[in-house]
């Protein structure tokens, strides 16, 4: 009985070894090729976006450094004149900010509509919860450009395309990561509230608002961030701010280097800045919500 | 709890709800006040005059509509029959659509009793119900119509042009030539253009049917046709879609490769040398805050327009932004597992390798997922400016502001993209570190 016992563990042991091993063996196979795949998928994709550039990749690489040369040369140059520039771009700085400001508020509301609409237990009509998902998935997935150019060929160019392009980005990306929050909210509050006879946007906003409120506020700061990045961009085609005053100043080409420099300093400081507060900001309000 | 207590508690408690109250009414008008500054800031009064519905009208009707045009050349006499008045969609020599009829005379049929007679001598005949018979004689590059001088709104008429514009269609006349539009739903000759031989055959014919061209066979030429179909250009669109996507996935992955190791170095348990960490934590604010829009411009000096200056411009500014969370995953490792792996004897680069990145492993994947979706996004943007992609195709088709049903479509392509992006990160993050939900 001993005996065979003793003699059967070194043989377990064994077995177990080398179907370790063979796992072992097979899992390092599978990670190797797909790491492989990847590589090649890389390569490849390198190769082909390399063949398809207008300049080749090696060519361009000791290219990079002389557009921003130029431009700080010129800008070094000229820089009595800076501030001066500074100020007279600081009004387009003003309107990018006001784009992504509007947008974020607009967005924020109708994600804070369509996510309440769209998570189970809060929805008001329970069934149309899918039909609330697939609007906001729709509304996240137009990239901004799309609905700014459409926009901006029936309402003229401006701020106004912009911010509308940007807002319906925003409601969508917002409904997601407001629903995701919402779902984990206490219901008990809800249900003491209904049990008082309160209505659905009674319980929302006595019952829901409150457990939520510290994560929708960082989210919407975090989009407000992006917002501020994507309105610039907006601008470059042609829909207002700092981005449209860039493609003039870049339009020019050199001798108006000095505008290019001073709206890229505007629009560096911004993003920086708006990054920093923030995210300090968001930290405070994240961590308030631990203790 | 003694009285004072309870006074003061109650004092407290007074001060704090007169503050919620405050706020509850100092934010919402805040934010009007900010609203009422942005209606003039932005000028949304001036909007309603700025706009324009005519055009609002001709993208919503010709998204998913299109027009034939019949046109004749009054020098030349000749009349030709092209989709769109586009020279890809002419119809081929001695052929032209069945509601056209007439040598002599051509009569185009707009339909609901609509009919514009093409007669020699550059003149023209319309008759539209419920309206005397207009007639228009064309001569040099003066118009002379037997038009009443007090006309309804759908007519627009001078000496050189007269424009009228019917439910049924459209008809311009100038001197130099006569045009009727007629409106059809649908996207036309979205498979086959008109050149080719497979046009208005159906799929059953096609497949199963007779050989229709002896030199190729049906479905090989069929799918080549549809491909190369000159039109809709479905071969450069695919290659489109395929240089966003591909901007996206090099761009994100590549600055994940680069981000990772430098995330080290800005972590304070990997790097303890302070200058260290603090010179990479300001490169990765620096190229997340110079922004893509602004690296996009400086790389397309260096590289031209191209998928390549799009994946490098997302590769840059995302390096920051993964160095940046990569950096606070590493921070908040787990010191236990690393420990662990020391105390069987491992080098650094082992204990790396088993302490470290199996523990952020997920956290980097989901974050790289995560931004592979919202890059291709990105991609179609910076395609727009930098020239690659579907983003600048879309920027061209709403720039030539003819071809709306194209606009129409690349909408349509650019959403169905972004949510299989979307899908396929969700997906692959759920094979490759389960699924949360």
């Amino acid at each position: 009985m001993a005996d065979t016992a003793l003699s059967g563990v070194p043989h377990t042991i064994n077995s177990i070894q080398t179907s370790y091993m063979a796992q072992v063996q097979r899992k390092r196979l599978y990670g190797g090729l797909t790491l492989l795949i990847f590589a090649m998928l890389m390569v490849s994709g390198f190769v082909v976006a390399d063949d398809r550039n207008a300049g080749g990749f090696w060519e361009g690489l000791h290219q990079i450094g002389d557009y921003p040369a130029d431009v700080l040369s010129e800008a070094w140059e000229k820089r009595a004149e800076l501030p001066a520039l500074v100020v007279k771009y600081f009004p387009a700085l003003v309107e990018t900010i006001n784009i992504a400001a509007v947008s974020t508020l607009f967005g924020a509301a109708g994600g804070l509509v369509l996510s309440l609409l769209g998570t189970r237990g809060l929805a008001k009509w329970p069934r149309l919860i899918p039909l609330f998902r697939r609007i906001s998935d729709v509304m996240r997935a137009v990239p901004e450009i799309v609905i700014a150019l459409v926009l901006i060929f029936v309402l003229g160019g401006g701020p106004v395309p912009a911010m509308i392009a940007i807002a319906i980005h925003t409601a969508g990306a917002l409904a997601k990561m407001f629903s995701e929050v919402a779902e984990n909210a206490d219901l008990k509050a809800i249900e003491g509230l209904a049990s008082t006879g309160a209505t659905w946007s009674q319980r929302m906003v006595l019952g829901v608002f409150p457990q939520v409120a510290p994560n929708y506020v960082s989210y919407a700061l975090l989009r407000f961030e992006i917002n501020i990045r994507a309105s610039a961009i907006l601008g470059f085609v042609g829909a207002g701010g700092l981005g449209y005053e860039l493609r003039n100043a870049m339009a020019w080409g050199p001798g108006r280097f000095d505008e290019a420099a001073a709206i890229f300093i505007l629009l560096f400081g911004t993003i920086v800045v708006f990054d920093q507060v923030s995210s300090r900001y968001r930290n405070r309000l994240t961590e308030g919500q631990g203790q | 709890m003694t009285a004072v207590d309870l006074n003061h508690t109650k004092f407290e408690a007074e001060k704090i709800f007169q503050r919620k109250r405050l706020f509850g009414f100092a934010i919402p008008a805040v934010i009007l006040a900010y609203l009422t500054y942005i209606f003039f800031a932005f000028d949304v009064e001036g909007l309603a005059g700025r706009a324009n519905w005519d055009n609002a009208m001709t993208l919503a009707s010709d998204s998913w509509s299109h027009k034939v045009h019949v046109t004749r050349d009054n020098r030349s006499g000749e009349i030709s029959y092209a989709v769109e008045g586009e020279r890809k969609g002419r119809y081929p020599e001695g052929e032209r659509p069945t509601w056209v009829s007439g040598d002599e005379v051509i009569v185009v049929d707009l339909g609901g009793d609509h009919i514009v007679r093409y007669l020699p001598q550059n003149r023209t005949e319309i008759e539209i119900p419920d309206f005397p018979l207009i007639q228009v004689q064309a001569e040099g590059r003066t118009l002379t119509s037997n038009l009443p001088a007090d006309l309804p709104d759908w007519i627009s008429a001078s000496d050189r042009r007269i424009g009228i514009t019917t439910p049924e269609g459209r008809i311009t006349l100038t001197g130099a030539r006569t045009e009727v539009f007629n409106y059809f739903a649908g996207w036309e000759l979205f498979w086959f253009t008109l050149d080719s031989p497979y046009h208005g055959h159906g799929i059953t014919s096609i497949v199963f049917g007779e050989r229709i061209d002896p030199t190729r066979s049906n479905i090989a030429g069929a799918v080549s046709d549809w491909w190369n179909n000159a039109m809709w250009r479905h071969k450069d669109v695919a290659w489109a879609i395929g240089e966003t996507v591909l901007m996206a996935f090099l761009g994100t992955m590549g600055a994940a490769m680069v981000a990772l190791p430098l995330a080290f170095f800005a972590a304070k348990r990997f790097t303890p040398i302070m200058v260290v960490r603090a010179a990479t934590r300001r490169l990765f604010d620096f190229v997340r805050g110079v922004d893509a829009l602004i690296w996009t411009v400086v790389l397309a000096r260096a590289f031209g327009p191209g998928p390549l200056t799009g994946a490098l411009a997302i590769l840059i500014t995302d390096t920051g932004t993964f160095g940046k969370t990569f950096s606070e995953a590493l921070e908040n490792v787990d010191q236990k597992q690393i420990e662990g792996v020391s105390s069987t004897g491992a080098k650094p680069l082992q204990r790396y390798r088993f302490g470290v990145i199996p523990q952020v492993v997920p956290v980097l994947l989901s974050q790289i997922l995560y931004f592979l979706e919202s890059n291709t996004r990105s991609a179609t943007i910076i395609g727009a400016i930098t020239g690659g992609g579907i983003g600048l195709m879309l920027t061209q088709a709403i720039q030539t502001q003819k071809d709306w049903e194209e606009v129409a479509y690349y909408i349509v392509l650019i959403v169905v993209m972004v949510m299989f992006m979307d899908w396929l990160s969700g997906w692959l993050r759920g094979r490759l570190i389960g699924q949360k939900d």
